[in-house]
């Protein structure tokens, strides 16, 4: 019976993968090709039965694979078909994702046991990891809301178990760090977060505590459940900060009146009973956290800066402050600097070392002891940069950060106990002048086999870096976790190899005589024949080797450009203001570069220059760094490839920046004009040769700049004026129009134009009559969308306007009711895309409208703004989306023959690639012949996402934020990066590989056949000759 | 709509009232009154507006509407039978070319205008003057109409100059609310602006049309001036004349109500498709229901070959 049922499942899904077939070849439309791809799909099946012997890795991926085409078996089987007879393409097409956490700002090790590998993190992007602390990679991680919902406020780790207060106190969960699965979860009481600790009795830890600004709450630390919740008392007044726990069942809250005095309320671990409740004048105090700690037997130690002075307290007895001089330790100190505290607790259910660490100035630690009441110092660190406690077994060593020279800080540990330097402890961590200074230090020790203490750090950095670094100095791996917050990159061309770019040196140096010329011509061509027998001899040699030997690493050396222009170099700008070259084939970072004078909330916007196509001049690229509250803005001017500062000095920007545009105009070194426009609407020319600023005066009255102001509405159009004076040319400007959009009813939100590297290939569109309809293809259009300031679901809506950047003229308006944002939009060669909520059938709907010129062109020739009267024809249509959509970009190719594609990220990671074609205002409601003539496909209100259409299958890129296309040299391909807190290199092919043989491609079959007749075209001839000899002998 | 009145009293005038048509045609004919006769048109069509004015009829206004008046000679007792003739086509009369304003016009029942300024100056800095008021007529659904002074001999002369230049033309109206009751409520501070270059303007004797543009609730948010032909092609304009007069078109355009998902349709549709697809039941058969006897006989034979032999899953390989 098992191998009937066995059987008939076999038939069932043979019948049902004909029926899709057949149903295929029924709708009609492009059935050729569908043939085609059916073949492939047959043949793909078959060959996964051949390919059983693959090895173990990858078999999982053909496997997975399979499971895709036989699911959709349509749009991309041709392409995984592929994967499947080469399984390692697939690792070269799509680099693993990248998967980052973002800047930490908690860290544990995992201490449990001594082998423990674990690193847990918390960081500032919401994410809750844990690091492989010998390689850096992820063994999980969590990503939680982002904003304040997801923002974690405190971890607390005990054993095998890591609690988090996520959400300003909205939620307390604990994990396991071992799977990294969630133990328990609790929704608590609202009201902000102040403290959490976790409350040990008799040596074992069992609860944990929350202080917030009204309560505070123990729970259990096994379940989550609450022991018990308590008011604070005058809590309207009294400001508790911050908690302590020595291990004896009681919790002391400290609260705080500043510049008044501190409250003290001691709580029962038993039943949250007050024992005690007293206040103590500290009128020099406003910050607890700031300026104390908990130190020894409950003795509160803080620090009062005005009057340079230690005030002890403790908390058993609270009689009053005691204070100390520091004065009377002999010590001075730097009357700017706020000092600091820092203190130790091995174990929650212990009291605190009385050992603790003050800091007297930015270089300057102390390490000093509470003894009875009186304060030792033990040590005097000067100069150290950083300093961290850290405890393994019984043993508790303090580790201090001094820098040696400009390139190297060195680590050693102290015995916290005396103070005294531990033997061979000394690491070196050389600072990368590329990078930021260290800012944080998180040790790691362990008990080496003859009980000496042994350790590694994880130094984290300015540019969010963290460095794991093992004795002396081994780095073992680094994170750069600035990468999860890419803000804008773009994808440049490798320079050509060193013989390509002689003989391109050949044309770009000037004319010296023929003799010269045919030799230099000569001597090039006899390096490139060298470098094509090293090549060829490469070749052969690497042929000996087994594949997986053959390995290319690249490196800054031997960068260059391939056959097809695939791989380059991606320039990417992070939030922190680090800079990072990463080779889109390999994924690896090749120069990184950290700016260390970008304001924190920096607006970026980068630009190429100048390309790679200009030998001997180096490529240039451009980042504008603006600040966003001043205007103020800076350029930093560097070399794309090598990310080197370039020797241009860019010219100081003095006024608040508007807007700043890269003309198509170039230099003599060919260098693209960038034009700053400040708030005196004065612009300014970067370069500002006298080269540039002529060009600029010929072409000033064509040259026309849009400025938007969304917060009062006005998109106003301004033109390039010149006024020559004797000694120099001055810029400035003039408005040429104005439009107002009245804020009380809608908001600017988003101004988009086209990408200016955009190639249209084809002017018009072949209808089902084998008419043209013509494309509007405006270079100048500018879509506008607007939401309503009115959210009521009734009557919020989305405006969209199209406008023309030059005249101003409001080509189409059209209002979406009843929806609202956020608004994705893509525009781009006629159309624009846009994607909002819709409020009335509360789902997410998609939009296109394209515009046309209709049957005839008003000016084949050139396109201006300036002179097309008649307005284009507006076609628009809608669809129903599944799904809420993170981001939106339109493929790009070379000269735009390939059909388009729309990429879209979703929250789940997946990204989408969409064809045009389904978003076509063109797809009629009833089928006619003509539509079908013409490829359309019937209307349907619903956009299905198809699994195939999945570019990057299983890698989910997490909280992807911005997708970035580039053209390579083939025109069927398409470079994809997604970013976002990872991020993922890929290729897509729109139309497929239409310009690429399959690496199935009969080579043999078609020279023997071009052989063949060559031959019998000859032998024919020469019969045909001697039978007409022959005929003509008789 | 194109109405077509001619009549003839004394074979020497000629009336054409159009509401909107064929315009070239339409246009030429009306170059050659403002060529041939500028002056006594225009004092014509003056007496004619006081006579309106004084009888205290509302006209209605309607957008796109020309009036072109062709007269030969024009006697004085021919005008006054020629004025009654204007009164019967009243209520299709709106606009008007070439006539001096002397004040701007008394708000309408439910209408403001507001002044159209153009500027076109050598140094290219905007110096706005006035070129005529617009008629807006508020409410659920806005007209707008114009009245438009001629250009002075000077204004021609410089026009052209800034044309030699490729100098630019502009024009500005004031930021306005349509759907305001009261007059106060109508003004915001500020204008929009929009531009043509000069020698456009020239080349097509001021044949323009400009559109406001509205938003949802009314507010006027942007003016667009295109000139029809558009093109500078160097083209001399020789007869100043030609420049005296502007002949516009004007509209005004409110936002359009972009398409939902037509999920209503679609559904019509697909139920038509199920309905015919369920006259014929063979294609409504599941999949067992059509194979039963295959799948059946297939297990048998399998049954009877392999009943000898264990099962050696063999089977699962091939898919």
């Amino acid at each position: 019976m098992k191998l009937f049922l066995d059987f008939s499942i076999e038939v069932v899904m043979k019948f049902r993968m004909l029926e899709a077939k057949l149903r295929n070849y029924k709708n009609g439309y492009d059935s050729e090709r569908r043939h085609r791809m059916s073949a492939k799909f047959w043949r793909s099946c078959a060959i996964l039965g051949a390919s059983s012997n693959i090895p173990d890795t990858q078999s999982s991926q053909g496997i997975l694979l399979f499971a895709f085409v036989c699911q959709g078996g349509r749009a991309q089987v041709q392409n995984q078909s592929y994967t499947l007879i080469e399984p390692e393409l697939i690792f070269n097409f799509h680099l693993p994702r990248q998967q980052y956490v973002g800047k930490v700002r908690f860290s544990h090790f995992d201490t449990q046991l001594q082998s423990s590998k674990k690193v847990l993190v918390a960081t500032e992007s919401n994410v809750f990891a844990a690091l492989n602390s010998r390689t850096g990679e992820l063994f999980w991680r969590h990503v939680d809301k982002t904003g304040p919902e997801g923002n974690i406020d405190a971890l607390l780790h005990h054993a095998q178990d890591a609690v988090l207060v996520v959400g300003n106190g909205r939620m307390l969960r604990s994990w396991d760090i071992n799977v990294g699965g969630l133990n328990w979860e609790m929704l608590l009481d609202t009201g902000s977060f102040r403290s959490a600790c976790l409350v040990g009795q008799q040596g074992i830890v069992k609860h944990v505590a929350v202080l917030k600004k009204t309560v505070i709450s123990a729970h259990y630390l096994s379940n989550g459940h609450q022991k018990w919740v308590e008011n604070l008392p005058e809590s309207e007044t009294v400001d508790y900060q911050t908690m302590y726990s020595g291990g004896n069942g009681q919790v002391f809250v400290l609260g705080i009146v500043p510049h008044s005095h501190i409250t003290i309320v001691v709580y029962s671990m038993e039943d949250g009973e007050i024992i005690k409740q007293v206040s103590i004048e500290a009128p020099w105090l406003s910050n607890i956290p700031a300026s104390c700690a908990v130190v020894g037997q409950g003795m509160l130690m803080c620090v009062d800066s005005t009057t340079m002075s230690l005030n002890t307290l403790d908390l058993h007895q609270q009689l009053q402050m005691t204070r100390i001089p520091l004065q009377s330790l002999g010590l001075e100190v730097d009357p700017d600097f706020h000092p600091s505290l820092v203190s130790h607790q091995p174990n929650p259910a212990q009291n605190p070392l009385s050992e603790f660490f003050l800091q007297l100035g930015p270089e300057r630690y102390l390490l000093l002891q509470l003894n009875n009441g009186q304060i030792v110092t033990l040590r005097d660190f000067k100069p150290a940069l950083l300093s961290s406690f850290v405890t393994t077994g019984e043993k508790t060593v303090a580790a201090v950060m001094s820098p040696k020279n400009k390139t190297a800080c060195s680590i050693n540990l102290f015995s916290s106990d005396t103070g005294r330097r531990l033997l061979d402890t000394t690491l070196i961590f050389t600072v990368d002048p590329n990078g930021g200074k260290p800012e944080r230090l998180h040790v790691q020790a362990f008990l080496k086999k003859d009980d000496s203490v042994g350790y590694r750090v994880m130094v984290q950095t300015e540019d969010h870096t963290l460095t794991f670094i093992q004795q002396p100095g081994r780095v073992m791996w680094t994170r750069e976790e600035a990468l999860s917050d890419v803000v804008t990159m773009e994808m440049v061309d490798l320079p050509l190899t060193g013989t390509q770019a002689e003989l391109e040196g050949e044309f770009g140096k000037k004319a010296d005589g023929l003799l010269s010329m045919v030799l230099k011509r000569l001597s090039s061509q006899l390096i490139m024949l060298q470098a094509w027998i090293a090549h060829l001899w490469k070749l052969f040699y690497d042929a000996r080797k087994p594949r997986s030997q053959v390995k290319n690493e690249v490196s800054i050396e031997n960068l260059s450009r391939d056959e097809f222009n695939l791989q380059k170099m991606m320039v990417m700008v992070t939030s922190s203001g680090k800079l990072f070259g990463i080779d889109s084939k390999t994924g690896g970072i090749l120069w990184r570069h950290y700016l260390d004078n970008v304001p924190k909330n920096a607006a970026f916007k980068l630009m190429v220059q100048r390309t790679t196509a200009h030998f001997p001049h180096p490529p240039q690229c451009t980042l504008l760094i603006k600040d966003k509250d001043t205007g103020l803005a800076t350029l930093h001017v560097f070399n794309p490839i090598f990310g080197r500062k370039s020797q241009v000095t860019p010219p100081a920007l003095p006024q608040p920046i508007l807007q700043s545009l890269l003309l198509p105009l170039m230099d003599q070194d060919y260098a693209k004009v960038l034009l700053l426009v400040d708030d005196q609407y004065k612009v300014s020319a970067f370069p500002s040769t006298k080269n540039v600023l002529q060009q600029l005066q010929e072409t000033a009255s064509s040259i026309f700049f849009f400025l938007v102001d969304s917060s009062q509405g006005r998109l106003s159009g301004y033109r390039l004026r010149t006024a020559s004076s004797s000694f120099h040319i001055d810029l400035s400007t003039e408005q040429v129009w104005e439009v107002i959009i009245p804020t009380e009813v809608q908001m600017i939100v988003s101004v988009k134009g086209k990408r200016p590297n955009e190639h249209v290939h084809s002017q018009g569109r072949v209808m089902g009559d084998r008419s043209v309809l013509y494309k509007y293809l405006n270079p100048n259009l500018l879509a506008v969308v607007t939401e309503s300031t009115d959210v009521h679901q009734e009557r919020s809506f989305i405006g969209i306007l199209l406008i023309d950047g030059v005249t101003g003229r409001i080509i189409h308006e059209a209002v979406q009711r009843k929806a609202r944002g956020p608004v994705h939009v893509v525009h781009s060669e006629n159309w624009v895309v846009y994607e909002y909520w819709s409020t009335k059938s509360r789902r997410n709907e998609f939009s296109v409208i394209e515009l046309y010129e209709g049957m005839e062109l008003y000016n084949s020739t050139v396109f201006s703004s300036l002179d097309r009267p008649h307005a284009p024809q507006v076609l628009q249509q809608s669809y129903i989306f599944p799904s809420s959509i993170s981001t939106m970009e339109a493929t790009l190719t070379e000269k735009g023959i390939t059909s388009r594609h729309l990429l879209i990220g979703l929250p789940s990671g997946g990204i989408l690639s969409l064809p045009k074609m389904f978003l076509d205002p063109r797809r009629p409601e009833i089928i006619s012949e003509q539509s079908r003539e013409e490829n359309l496909i019937p209307y349907s209100p619903e956009l299905i996402i198809r699994t195939e259409w999945f570019i990057n299958y299983n890698q989910t890129v997490g909280r992807v934020r911005g997708i970035h296309t580039a053209p390579s040299g083939l025109e069927s391909t398409c470079l994809v990066v997604a970013y976002g807190l990872d991020i993922y290199q890929t290729r897509v092919y729109p139309s497929k590989q239409f310009d690429v043989l399959k690496d199935d491609y009969d080579y043999m079959l078609i020279s023997s056949v071009l052989f063949a007749l060559f031959f019998a075209t000859m032998i024919s001839k020469r019969l045909a000759e001697v039978k007409l000899l022959n005929r003509a002998w008789r | 709509m194109h109405k077509r009145k001619d009549t003839k009293k004394n074979g020497r005038m000629e009336l054409h009232i159009r509401d909107s048509g064929d315009e070239s045609a339409f246009q030429e004919a009306k170059h050659e009154v403002q060529v041939s006769f500028p002056e006594q048109q225009a004092s014509f069509l003056k007496r004619a507006e006081e006579k309106t004015r004084r009888s205290g009829k509302r006209e209605e206004r309607k957008q796109n509407c020309y009036l072109v008046a062709m007269a030969r000679l024009l006697p004085f007792n021919v005008a006054v039978i020629y004025i009654v003739l204007l009164f019967i086509c009243a209520n299709l009369v709106s606009c008007n070319n070439g006539r001096r304003v002397g004040d701007p016009l008394e708000a309408e029942l439910s209408g403001f205008s507001v002044p159209l300024e153009h500027s076109f100056e050598l140094d290219d800095v905007a110096k706005f003057q006035s070129r005529g008021s617009l008629l807006l007529k508020t409410g659920r659904e806005p007209s707008v109409s114009v009245t438009q002074n001629q250009l002075s001999e000077d204004e021609r002369s410089k026009l052209k100059e800034v044309a030699a230049v490729d100098g630019l033309y502009r024009i500005r109206v004031p930021r306005v609310f349509l759907q305001a009751d009261r007059q106060t409520e109508w003004q915001m501070d500020g204008y929009l602006t929009a531009f043509v270059r000069a020698c456009a303007m020239v080349e097509s004797h001021l044949s323009d049309v400009i559109t406001l543009h509205t938003d949802v609730s009314g507010y006027l948010i942007g003016v667009s001036i295109v000139t029809l032909p558009g093109a500078c092609r160097g083209m001399e304009v020789e007869d100043e004349v030609d420049l005296e007069v502007f002949n516009t078109t004007l509209s005004i355009m409110a936002p359009v109500n972009a398409p939902g998902p037509e999920t209503a349709l679609f559904l019509e549709r697909m139920e038509q498709e199920s309905e015919k697809k369920g006259k014929n039941p063979q294609e409504q058969k599941s999949f067992f229901a059509k194979y039963w006897y295959l799948i059946l006989g297939g297990a048998i034979f399998l049954m009877l070959t392999n009943s000898a032999q264990p099962p050696a899953g063999g089977g699962r390989e091939q898919s």
